[in-house]
This record gives C-alpha cells, sequence and structure tokens, in this order.
C-alpha cells in the first residue's frame, strides 16, 4: 500500500512538472520527454489505475460505529431513554431533511454550516441542523399546543470538525422538550430535574448547572449602560468568562466592542458573581437591577424556581452564575448549563468546569407561522346559553376597542358546540364564554380550544390575559 | 412511534438471540462509494449540493455501507445487524406505504463458511420474526440467480438479454403468464418457442422435490451453473428442514429479484390471503422481507479486489408497521404512547409543594410519574389526563392523609381507592404495574 502511495505521489508531481513546463512554453521535446516519463509511472501503477481510484473512507467529519461503540452508544442511551420516560414523555421522530425555507433564518450566522441537497427538479431540501426547528415545525404542523416529548436522532452540521475533540459533521443530539402553557416554573424545574438525573445515573463525574436568565442579563446591561444594538455581542463576550479570565473579556469589550471602561467594570461587577438562592435575594435588594422591570421578572422567576429545585432535591447541584449567556438567540427566560468538575489540584479550590455536557433553556418565541389558517382571529365571543346576543356584542365591542382580534356566530342562540366546531375549523385559539352566573360575577370564562381548560377571567382583566396567551407563540422549555 | 418501537423490539431480540452484532454508518456516503451499484435504480439516489467539499450522495440502502465498511475495515467475516433510514428519490404513494426516507432492517453474515448454512439461517431469522409479529400466514419463496441464469442460456436466451428478461420473469406474481410472455416476445426481441421454453419452468413452484426433479432434467441438468444453484438448493432443504421451517418455504422458479448483486440463493417471503374459496392457493400480497446471497460486492471495494461472501436480508419494515396499525385500530385497542405508571395528584388547594415532593421521591426510586403543571388543579382534570394518557394509577394527596402519613392510590380503571403508608407506596405502585401482574 505504502509503495502504491508513493507511486502516486511520484504520478502526481510528474503531472505538474509537465503542466509547469507547458505553462513555461518550454520545447517540444523536452515535453515529450517528460509526458513519456508520466506515462511510464501511470502504467506502473497498474491497469486499474484509470478506473477505479476511489478513497475507501467515510465522508469528513462523519464515522460508522463498530459493535463495540454501538453497546456504549445504547447503555447511554438505555440511561437517558428511561429517565425520560420515567417523566412521562413521549417520543417522535421526523425527517432527516427539512424543506430549505423551514430552516432558513432559524440560525443566524450559523446558517452557512447546513448541508444543503442538490436541486434534482423537486423541492429544495436541506439537512436538519438541530431538533428544535424540526420541533416547532412538527407542533405548528399539527396544531399541537402542548407536549412533553423526547427526540433522539443526528444532526449535520458542515463545521470543521475536530475528532479529537469530538466534534463531528454528523453527530446525535437527545432533546427533551416541554411545549404548552403552564403554571410559571414547574416546567422547568423539571428540565432540570431531568437533567441532574440523567448525569447522575450515566456516573461520569461530579458536576455542576449553572443557572442564569435572559432577562437577567438584558436588564443587566440596560442599567450597565450597554447600548441595545450590543447586547448580543456583549452577551457573547460574557460568556467566554468560562474559558478565560476577566481581564480578557473586558479588553474584547472596550478594545473590540467599544464599551467604555466604565461601563465595562460595571458589567464585571454583576457577572462575576456567582451562587444560590442568596444570591438571588441579594440582587432583588440591588437598587439599580430591581429598578429593572425584566431582571425583576427573571429574577422572581429564578427565585420560585430555586424553591422547586430545593423541592425536587437537587438545589445543592444548581449555581446561579451571571456569567452564564449561551448562544442562540431564541432563549428568552431561564437558561442553564450542566459542566462536569474537574477534582481541583490544591485541596480548598473550587473545581474546575471542564466543558459542557448539557444544556438549555425556555424559548417562548419560536412559533412557526402557520399556512394554514386564513384569518388572525384571536378570540372568538360565545355564550353557552340563550339570549344572551346583547353580552356578546357588548362585549367583543369592547375588545375590538381595545385592538383584539374577535368574532362571534351571527346567530342569535348559537349552540356552544357549533361555536367550539368553528373554532377549530378557522384555527381561533381561545374562547371567551359568556354565561348568566359568570355575568353576574364579574367573570368570563376564557377557553383555550386545543387544551380544552377554562379559567375565569376578571372582565377588566380579559385584554390582558387574551394578549398575553396570544403572543408570538409556545412556551417552551 | 408505539408501534414502530414494539415492532423493532421484536426484530431486534431475534437478531440478538442469533448473536448478531450491531454497526451504525454515516447518512451519507461519498458519491463515488454509491455510484454504479445500482443499476437503473442510480437515477433515484438523493446527491447533496456541491458546497466546495466532498461529493456526498444520501444512502440508498445498507447493503452499499456495509460492504464499504468490511473493505474499509479489511473484516472478513461478521454478523452484524443495521436497523436505519435509506433514501430514494421515488414516486411516493404513501397509500401505498411507498416514502423517500424509509427504515430497513438489515441482517448479514459476511465470511468463508460451509456452504448453506448461514443462508439457512438467514432464513430461520425471516421465519422467526414475521411469525412473531403476528401479522398472518406467510410464504417465503426461494430460487437462485445460477439457477435462473442456467435456465435462461439452455432456453435459448442471449447473454446480453439476460437481466432484462429476468425482470420480465420477476413480474410473474403480480400478471399472468400471457402478459410476461408478450413483453419478452412483444418487446424484449424473444421467438415464441424461445418464450415458450421459459414458460415451462417458471411456472413451477413447490418443495425439495422439485429441487429433485429438476436435477434429473436433462437439459437443467448439463448447464453447470443450474446444476450448482439446485446442488445447493437441495442442502438448503435439508437444513431448513432441519430447522422446521420447511413447510413454509416454496422453490418458486419465477423469483427472479431486481438488484444486480445477488449471486446465489435469493428469497422473499410473502404475506398470504386467506383465498376466497376453499381449496384454492392463498394469494401473495406483497412482499414483507427478501435477500440473498451476494458474493462479489466487498470485492468491488477492496483495492486488491479480495472477496469476501455475503448472505443477508432485510425486513421490510414500513410495510409491517401499516399492517400493525391497521390490526390495532380494528381491535381498537388503544396505543400508549408513554409508560408512566402514576399520576401524582391533589384533590385540594396549597398543596403543589407536596406533589414536587412525592413525584421527586418517585422519581427517585425509579418510579414513572408525572404532575399537572398547575399549581391548584381540579381532581377531575387530573383524572382525565389519566384517561387520555392511559396512566393507571393515581397517587392522591390530600390534608387528612398527609396527617395520617397516608397516600392515597387510585386505580384510574377500577375507581378504587386505598390509602396506603407512604414508606409502602414504592412497593405498592411496583407491584400493581410489573408486566408479569398488572392488575391495575
Amino acid at each position: 500500500m505504502a509503495e502504491r502511495a508513493a507511486l502516486e505521489e511520484l504520478v502526481r508531481l510528474q503531472g505538474e512538472r509537465v503542466r509547469g513546463l507547458k505553462q513555461q512554453k518550454a520545447s517540444a521535446e523536452q515535453i515529450e520527454e517528460e509526458v513519456a516519463k508520466l506515462l511510464k509511472l501511470k502504467a506502473q501503477l497498474g491497469p486499474d489505475e484509470g478506473k477505479q481510484k476511489f478513497v475507501l473512507k467515510t465522508p469528513k467529519g462523519t464515522r460508522d460505529y463498530s459493535p463495540r461503540q454501538m453497546a456504549i452508544r445504547e447503555k447511554v442511551f438505555d440511561v437517558i431513554i428511561s429517565c425520560f420516560k420515567r417523566h412521562g414523555a413521549e417520543v417522535i421522530d421526523t425527517p432527516v431533511f427539512e424543506l430549505k425555507e423551514t430552516l432558513t433564518g432559524k440560525y443566524g450566522e450559523d446558517s452557512k454550516l447546513i448541508y444543503d441537497l442538490k436541486d434534482q427538479g423537486g423541492e429544495l431540501l436541506s439537512l436538519r441542523y438541530d431538533l428544535t426547528v424540526p420541533f416547532a415545525r412538527y407542533l405548528a404542523m399539527n396544531k399541537l399546543t402542548n407536549i412533553k416529548r423526547y427526540h433522539i436522532a443526528k444532526v449535520y452540521r458542515r463545521d470543521n470538525p475536530a475528532m479529537t475533540r469530538g466534534r463531528y459533521r454528523e453527530f446525535y443530539q437527545c432533546d427533551f422538550d416541554i411545549a404548552g402553557q403552564f403554571d410559571p416554573m414547574i416546567p422547568d424545574a423539571e428540565c432540570l430535574k431531568i437533567m441532574c438525573e440523567i448525569l447522575s445515573s450515566l456516573q461520569i463525574g461530579d458536576f455542576l448547572v449553572k443557572v442564569n436568565d435572559r432577562r437577567i442579563l438584558d436588564g443587566m446591561f440596560a442599567i450597565c449602560g450597554v447600548p441595545d444594538s450590543k447586547f448580543r455581542t456583549i452577551c457573547s463576550s460574557v460568556d467566554k468568562l468560562d474559558k478565560v479570565s476577566w481581564e480578557e473579556v473586558k479588553n474584547e469589550m472596550v478594545g473590540e466592542k467599544g464599551l467604555t471602561p466604565e461601563v465595562a467594570d460595571h458589567i464585571g461587577d454583576y457577572v462575576q458573581q456567582h451562587g444560590g438562592v442568596s444570591l438571588v435575594e441579594q440582587l432583588l435588594q440591588d437598587p439599580k437591577l430591581s429598578q429593572n422591570k425584566q431582571a425583576l421578572e427573571g429574577l422572581e422567576d429564578l427565585k420560585l424556581l430555586f424553591e422547586y429545585l430545593t423541592l425536587f432535591g437537587i438545589a445543592d447541584k444548581i449555581s446561579f452564575d451571571l456569567s452564564l449567556a449561551r448562544g442562540l438567540d431564541y432563549y428568552t427566560g431561564v437558561i442553564y448549563e450542566a459542566v462536569l468538575l474537574q477534582t481541583p489540584v490544591r485541596p480548598g479550590e473550587e473545581p474546575l468546569g471542564v466543558g459542557s455536557v448539557a444544556a438549555g433553556g425556555r424559548y417562548d418565541g419560536l412559533a412557526l407561522e402557520e399556512k394554514v389558517r386564513t384569518t388572525e382571529t384571536q378570540v372568538l365571543v360565545a355564550s353557552a346559553q340563550k339570549r344572551l346576543l346583547e353580552e356578546r356584542l357588548k362585549l367583543v365591542s369592547e375588545l375590538w376597542d381595545a385592538g383584539i382580534k374577535a368574532e362571534l356566530l351571527y346567530k342569535k342562540n348559537p349552540k356552544l358546540l357549533n361555536q367550539l366546531q368553528y373554532c377549530e375549523e378557522a384555527g381561533i385559539p381561545l374562547v371567551a364564554i359568556i354565561g348568566e352566573q359568570e355575568l353576574k360575577d364579574g367573570v368570563i370564562k376564557l377557553r383555550s380550544v386545543a387544551s380544552r381548560e377554562e379559567v375565569d377571567v376578571r372582565r377588566e382583566d380579559l385584554v390582558e390575559e387574551i394578549k398575553r396567551r396570544t403572543s408570538p407563540a409556545l412556551c417552551i422549555c
């Protein structure tokens, strides 16, 4: 084999020599001589040379799994899947490729890493880049508003693979997501519980889960004086704090990204902090931060989260870390990242995180347009009993005046079932149901068409509630 | 998905029972790896766009990647299974279960062994799987590429027309002999005499007695290739009898099978429809598994042309999924999509903390449990959730019960409730949901 490789190299060099001579317009005899040498060398390679000269390999950045590697993989998946099942998750699968347009515009700068399929006369396709966008597409396509699902499958990125560092172009992702409108922070807490259960069961060493919140980050940047337009880029600088020193990060923020040293210092005061729920409470007392509405929301949610995490018995594994910033643009609330801990060299030192093994967060805005709806109506005003047309007219008028997209059936005494059916056909997500008793109590029954859940909402809160529920999409962890 | 999991479980446990290892390969291969392996079907391959790197194509089957894997790792023997999706730019007819992305379940034995034993094991595996899946009666047709070629030779088919006449003959399971003969004479240029001669053979099928009959056939037994094939089939039938499956096997001279790379025995399993009139033969309604021997494929990849003989099978799972789904629908069997054993619920308000604590205890003890993501859910909604999801038990927390140190355990199906001491709850849940008993 080595002989052949050496021979092929000689052929290549000789070929280049010939090309060089031709370029330099050397004498015909010289060229002929060198060409003859080239042909002789090629002849030595053997008669197959022209036909079967392909390389026996897998594509760059991919690999086969041998039976041994499969056995390990199966064990790891067993642990992960049994945990997902223990928490009541269903499993789905999606195709390996999506319509190119489904993936367009979802990954920012990373879009150049997407594998496209050749245009062979049909739809334009691309290989999936992650499992989250296909999940959002699945929810929208099936008009689902809540599901707890896991999905284990390979994804594809035209990265520059560094296989020694475990970076491939084809690799597995194990995703678990909860979609739906629920009481705050309970699903978020369950996600963290799952992460801890899995990492413990895999027995790969001690780990730590860093937690932060996109709203706290944004609020902090605001009060430190970072211009809105620089939020995302300062975010990625801050994110580097787990790998490089504060000095380096500060230099990047000031030197490359145009912050004043004062603003950078101000940021530094915050982002170098990490701790437990006591840090949350400390920041809730922070005079500047607590004045910022966003940051306050984030801190209150984290406080609630820590309560649940304590009840779940995992609070000691969680660290509220203000330097956690995480890449993806679509996170809107809590974000978290689990790192394995290296045993410290010197006793008394803090363990060093050596690389992320799991991550996630809340992303409430990743909805995909439902191409099937022909209207944008948010709520149908309905009544369950007879002779309530007047009340329906009054209510729908209030809603229109408040800018809500609302409808009602043009019937004096429509049946509730027909009104609900109308919503399903038209894709209207909410029904505001008027009833005699509710009118006396001053409430409206607000019903979700998809989940069929109903709550009594005070009439004066109805507009706000409708707006909140129909803001761009889905509540996903 | 739940159906898919059940079907794969049956198939994988059979493969494992026969001592197969499992491998996986990338979803795409170098374009040149797949080139020239699929004949006319090559136009159905999905190519990736040239984005400046290697030219890639999505895998069309699992056999060529397997041959590439063997050559690359210089393996001379392995018994492996591989379950993965493959990609073909077919004209999809989703009603007929034809997709452009679909699963294949392949099992192959590579290596130089004593003749026909691995081939027999493949057929044994095929029968075991189709029986376990309980999708109805089936039949496995068996033939041999050498018998076909030998037969064509003695009938007077020109060498160059072998493959194309093969695909005409292959249609005999769907159309009549008349139609096939017309195609061979009218479109493919055979003389009626040659066609008739072929017809005498290909309309025959039977058991090992047909093999012995043909071994006596004056013309066929003179053809070296056909003779080899017949001798191998005779040996195969001996082994199949020992494996107890000979009654499911039919030596069928019309089985021709598409792919070019088969070199020896070929087989195809079809589901049988119960005959309309008694005494009639059951009608095959579509292939659910197939395979054969292909001794020359690995040699095409090996730089020195080293041959590794292979024999294998592929289970057509997509068809099987539809059949199982239909069967469950007909039986109105509910398919659960989760495995949750118990819902942690509360009847009164302000018990979220207690629910969170209890569900966490259950998870830590390995119990599959859920709770509603609501601070104060109504009991009725929690019970309804259980009914929809098929969750068999509810662990209900109440103020009084907390004081007494018990949890109310309710069976969703029977609606019976018992108070269980908190420390006994895990054990009780396990007992009630263990697969053997299932006395929920």
